[in-house]
């Protein structure tokens, strides 16, 4: 959990991303991870990660209290890939899509090449039969690595706002 | 029962002939025996899981749970004991405690400031004698004829029990010595929390209790162990059940052939050999319990079940929220005084089970696809037959609907029908 306790300790002394196209960079990248994920392109899911990157989903309430379990974790990239493999050929459930709306990104440079994010998003569902709810509220906290053009996430945590996840989750946020 | 069911339901339930080899749909849907299962059942002779004792370790602290739909406030007093009431406040039924957990001296009810302790004796009244003379309650005003429902408390193995009942034997006489053993295998330990969440499922809160009692649907709709060809799991296993059948326990063992060699110098285990898994240390396990038992499932009637699947210890808890909705809580649990490198484990497993759960996760929506498949056809009734038509053990197979027989022979009795 450290990495996650100084994206909210150390914000204050991080500085600002000044760099405009840097800024755009790192915004477009989340923009697409969300679009990849709503595009139904989730075996290109673990490439928006370093190898080692780490991947959560969790809630407020595991988070305040660094509680390290949530609903879905993942520490390597080997572990995502298993996740989308399962995806296409273990597990069953209802056809479904997802949309993200995500708010403006909040970033700040922990150190050359080393990003921190913060972005609030909503998650509608849509069913096959054209059932819609809205079934995830909640904040993206990120350590976003970025050498040269290709942003990854060294570290993801999906903090939902609500304990309570509606029917199950299949893919990632 | 002196009074059945059958006859105090507006619409008499005839259960087939068949006995528990059949279950009528009806009792998935129908509003009046979601009624009646609250009076004979969650407020019946029977123990209902409330919280953790970790959940109020401090004199004053309280949570808030649900027997059935009932809401309910668990509290630790001065006095150190636990504590259960019902949450309606005895002067007009709202809510006492409104926050799902805290720490406090008097439980006050906003509506009109009736005070209780955390016994929930009746310990102040707004206004009793009147202001200025005038209203008041009437002379013969006895608080101690009013205060908090109370619930009758048990603690096992760190689990709050809670009965209505005064007929409820001990808790140990009610899961009987098999079944409360096999408790102790999984809890009789200082516990931790390590995670929570729920997940809100649409159906009846009896085809959840079945689902964990369907031993025979483990690898057929859960494919991720075959797809992955993790083939040192579900080896060999069986069901056991306590006497009444209410309560069973779903275990399967690893395969010991390999484990000597390889692992027994690292102190972790691999739980799977030559798969298909990119990162097969997701799985890796610490020895904990001696007995090659690497799955196990252990329901409590009605609405408890404490899982130990590999190191991932969880007490599911699952509360009806209407006649087609049920809300199951997990609660992952680690050791006290676990180590670093065993928490990591613990974590990386519990990928295995909750509402994103590798082989769980199509238990959020199967019960659902019953509770539609049978929408409508509420005189139809479903064939429970795998395994016999009894209720009895089954070890060495778990291709077998037994203990979901078992759950109904218990329902049927508590309900008289
Ligand atoms: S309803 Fe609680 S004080 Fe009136
Ligand atoms: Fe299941």
């Amino acid at each position: 959990m450290s990495a996650v306790e100084s994206t909210e300790s150390t914000k204050d002394v991080m500085s600002e991303v000044a760099d405009p196209s840097l800024r755009a960079l790192i915004e477009d990248f989340l923009v697409d991870y969300a679009h990849m994920i709503d595009d139904g392109r989730v075996e290109e899911w673990p490439d928006y990660f370093t190898p080692d990157g780490f991947y959560q989903i969790t809630n407020r309430d595991n988070y305040q209290a660094g509680r390290p379990i949530g609903i879905m974790q993942c520490k390597t990239q080997g572990m995502m890939k298993d996740r989308v493999k399962a995806i296409f050929e273990a597990n069953v459930f209802e056809p479904h899509v997802y949309c993200h709306l995500l708010g403006r990104s909040r970033l700040r440079e922990e150190k050359p090449g080393r990003y921190h994010a913060r972005t609030n998003f909503q998650v509608v569902r849509t069913m096959q039969n054209g059932g819609q709810d809205i079934i995830a509220t909640g904040k993206y906290i990120d350590i976003i690595a970025c050498d040269g053009n290709a942003p990854k996430l060294q570290d993801r945590r999906v903090v939902l706002d609500s304990r309570r996840i509606d029917i199950l989750i299949v893919y990632p946020l | 029962m002196a009074v059945s069911a059958a006859e105090e339901l507006s619409d008499p339930l005839i259960w087939p002939k068949e006995g528990v080899a059949r279950v009528p749909y009806r009792v998935f849907f129908d509003e009046d025996i979601y009624a009646l299962e609250h009076e004979k059942i969650f407020r019946g002779p029977i123990w209902n899981f409330l919280c953790l004792e970790i959940d109020i370790p401090n004199h004053g602290d309280y949570k808030t749970t649900f027997i059935g739909e009932i809401p309910v406030i668990v509290t630790r007093d001065e006095d150190g004991a636990v504590y259960a009431m019902v949450n309606r406040c005895a002067h007009k039924g709202a809510l006492v405690c409104l926050k799902e957990h805290g720490n406090d001296k008097m439980l006050t009810c906003i509506y009109h400031s009736w005070t209780y302790d955390m016994q929930g004796k009746l310990r102040g009244v707004a206004f009793r004698n009147g202001s200025r003379g005038k209203g008041g309650m009437p002379e013969d005003f006895n608080p101690e004829e009013h205060r908090l429902e109370p619930i009758r408390v048990e603690i096992f193995c760190g689990m709050v029990f809670g009965t209505f009942s005064e007929k409820t034997p001990p808790f140990e006489t009610y899961l009987g010595p098999r079944m409360s053993g096999f408790v102790k295998r999984s809890m009789g330990r200082p516990v931790k929390h390590l995670g929570m969440h729920s997940q809100i499922m649409h159906h009846n809160w009896k085809l959840y209790a079945e689902n964990l009692r369907d031993s025979y649907h483990a690898t057929l709709l859960h494919t991720f162990y075959t797809t992955f060809k993790i083939n040192r799991l579900d080896m060999d296993g069986g069901i056991l059940m306590s006497d009444d059948g209410m309560h069973h326990i779903s275990y399967a063992k690893r395969d010991t052939l390999k484990e000597d060699g390889e692992y027994a110098a690292s102190g972790v285990h691999s739980a799977q050999y030559d798969s298909h898994l990119n990162a097969p240390e997701f799985m890796d396990m610490f020895p904990e319990i001696d007995d090659g038992i690497t799955h196990a499932i252990q329901t409590i009637f009605p609405t408890l079940c404490v899982q130990l699947t590999l190191n991932s210890l969880a007490v599911r808890f699952f509360v009806p929220r209407g006649v087609d909705k049920t809300e199951l809580f997990w609660f992952y649990l680690g050791g006290e005084d676990d180590t670093e490198e065993e928490t990591q484990m613990r974590t990386m497993q519990s990928n295995l089970t909750g509402s994103a759960g590798f082989v769980s996760l199509e238990d959020g929506c199967i019960n659902e696809f019953v509770q539609r498949g049978t929408t409508g056809s509420l005189d139809k009734e479903s064939f429970l037959e795998m395994g016999g038509r009894d209720v009895a053990n089954s070890e060495g197979s778990r291709a077998t609907e037994t203990a979901i027989r078992g759950f109904w022979k218990g329902y049927r009795e508590l309900m008289g029908v």
